[in-house]
């Protein structure tokens, strides 16, 4: 079974269908792309997938659970850990508490037992802080760990959302655009750091990304959206010489697929 | 918690100057001390709900009266001892607490500033009311006393009622600062503050917003309401127009004064605002409130960000020069 179905997914937003049918699935432990134009549909279904909308049709199902009707904060406990395109960031806390804060649905401590520090929460959190020290080290935000997150740059900023999302252990990691504002150097980088992070976390990975070459190269199976549709589903190879995806892309005006191509 | 010497000298420099005015203030002005560790208590509690959590609430002196009623009722009508009320006041101001906080879920920002506004102005007019008058005292409100010291304490260290009142006052908020602060910086207090920061993320975190927000009211009606017992014995009488709207208007101003989000911050606040007003009084006496508006203002003029923000900036300056 796959970890996660999406199916038959329609999701409209007053006269405008962002998502239209879309189905898909991805295994534990893959990395799956997901790629379309601007305006595809890619954030509309991650947020649908993530519980934040309730699609109009279709259902989703993760790691055996029907999720379409579950609770926002239900997702994160079930094991779906998520960055977002346009950062959401907690603004007033520095580097290490918004890390920490990802670590929410790994711990039970209530009102009570965190304000007498009973031992089950204290252990807790000791345990957040150690898993915090590790990924401030794995992604080199050891120097800034103290900072408010706010004064940081972009890039940064992208880097702490994914510790934050990681360190509650996710089964599926969502990440919508990470490599936005990047340079060449720091994709390549990012591309080493998803495949690390894939071996020692035993993740899945759902990847949108205008990057295309960053996409082909990490991505164990591609999904390409084009208008709320489907346009194409196979290995990276597949995709990239499918003819819809080539002309979604050129018709966009956006050269880079076909670059890749 | 490992204290470093460093912290353990701060902790004992904090205990005596907590401790010094017993023997050093005379009657009044202990007096006026304890109304301002009690304002500070109360501010403490709004802090949790607005400062924290980002829900304004401009009715907090409701749950100071609720909390002022029950043990004085406690008090004067059933012979309660003082601590034996608290755990009362501290439950029924939680309970009313979580109430106000389920309609606060459907209501945003300034609509429900105008909700706890509305209770603030109802409850001293439900206190005043006929049907609670063999209980309340109506209008005429009840009178108690302050309790004696007990012998065995009196043996070790003289103290008289005044004196004995404001250590009560003391350990009473001293624990409920350190709870908030334990509170404050675990996994639910960095999960309130992400609430009030990004809701969307937060959910994403998996946080329970509802079950966040309607704890976090019944958190702070508590201690405010635990302020508000407090301050009934300090008294030593309560009445309905003791708990004028203006009541919350100045925990939101100690708020602010000191710092929103700071557990420190809202102790200076209930110092500024107890003691500031009667500096304004002995500046002039015709228009004290131009003058305390003016001390206000230049006051958030030169610390937009409250006594805890001159704090953090000393504090980063220190850090900062040490690396
Ligand atoms: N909240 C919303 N209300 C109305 N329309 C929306 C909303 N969110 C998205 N849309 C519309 O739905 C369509 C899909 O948007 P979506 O953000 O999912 O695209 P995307 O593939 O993520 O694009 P990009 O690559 O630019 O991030 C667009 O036409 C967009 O204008
Ligand atoms: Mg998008």
């Amino acid at each position: 079974m796959p970890l996660l179905e999406v199916r038959d997914i329609v999701v409209r937003f007053g006269g405008v269908t962002a998502v239209a049918g879309v189905s898909f699935d991805v295994a534990e432990g893959q990395i799956c792309g997901l790629i379309g134009p601007n305006g595809a549909g890619k954030t509309t279904l991650f947020n649908v997938i993530s519980g934040i909308y309730r699609p109009n049709e279709g259902s989703v199902r993760f790691d055996g659970h029907i999720t379409t009707n579950e609770p926002r904060h239900r997702m994160a406990p079930l094991g779906l850990g998520r960055t977002f395109q346009n950062l959401a960031l907690f603004k007033s806390m520095t580097v290490r508490e918004n890390i920490l804060a990802g670590a929410h649905s790994a711990g039970r401590a209530g009102f009570l037992a965190n304000a007498l520090r009973l031992p089950h929460a204290r252990a807790e959190d000791r345990a957040a802080r150690q898993r915090a020290a590790e990924l401030l080290a794995l992604l080199q935000l050891e120097a800034v760990a103290d900072l408010p997150v706010i004064d940081l740059p972009f890039g940064t900023q992208k880097r702490v959302e994914m510790a934050r999302a990681l360190i509650s252990r996710p089964k599926l990691l969502l990440l919508d655009e990470p490599a936005g504002g990047l340079n060449h150097g720091e994709v390549d980088e990012l591309a080493t750091l998803f495949q690390h992070v894939r071996q020692s976390f035993k993740l899945g990975i759902l990847l949108v990304e205008h990057h295309m070459s960053l996409v082909m190269r990490v991505s164990d199976k591609v999904v390409a959206l084009d208008f709320g549709k489907k346009i194409a589903d196979g290995t990276p190879d597949e995709v990239r010489s499918s003819p819809e995806v080539i002309r979604a892309y050129l018709g966009d005006g956006h050269g880079d697929a076909a670059h890749a191509a | 918690m490992s204290l470093s010497p460093a912290r353990f000298l701060l902790v004992l420099l904090g205990l005596a100057a907590a401790l010094a005015p017993l023997w050093v203030l005379e009657s009044f002005h202990l007096f006026q001390l304890t109304m301002a560790v009690i304002m500070a208590l109360a501010v403490l509690g709004l802090n949790i709900v607005t400062g924290y959590n980002g829900q304004i609430s401009l009715g907090h002196g409701a749950f100071f009266a609720i909390g002022a009623y029950v043990t004085s009722i406690l008090m004067a009508q059933a012979d309660w001892s003082f601590y034996a009320t608290l755990p009362f006041a501290a439950a029924i101001c939680g309970m009313v607490g979580y109430a106000v906080g389920l309609p606060a879920l459907r209501l945003g920002g300034l609509y429900l500033a105008l909700v706890t506004f509305s209770l603030a102005v109802a409850v001293p007019q439900l206190l005043k009311h006929k049907a609670l008058e063999a209980w309340t005292g109506g209008v005429q409100g009840l009178f108690l006393m302050k309790p004696d010291p007990p012998r065995w304490l009196t043996s070790v260290l003289p103290l008289n009622a005044d004196q004995y009142m404001y250590l009560n006052v003391l350990i009473v908020s001293g624990i409920c600062f350190l709870l908030a602060w334990n509170l404050i910086r675990g996994r639910i207090g960095r999960a309130l503050m992400a609430t009030r920061d990004h809701p969307t993320a937060a959910e994403a975190m998996g946080m329970d917003i509802a079950a966040l927000k309607t704890g976090a009211f019944a958190v702070s009606a508590m201690i405010t309401g635990i302020a508000g017992a407090l301050s009934a014995v300090a008294v030593e009488f309560v009445a309905p127009d003791s708990f004028t709207f203006l009541l919350s208007i100045t925990f939101f101003v100690g708020m602010v004064v000191g710092g929103v989000a700071s557990i420190l911050g809202s102790l200076f606040g209930g110092l500024f605002v107890l003691f500031v007003p009667n500096i304004a009084e002995s500046i002039s006496r015709a228009a004290p409130g131009v003058i305390y508006g003016m001390i206000l203002i230049i006051f958030l003029f030169v610390l937009p960000e409250g006594f805890a923000g001159l704090v953090r900036r000393i504090l980063t300056r220190l850090t900062s020069r040490r690396n």
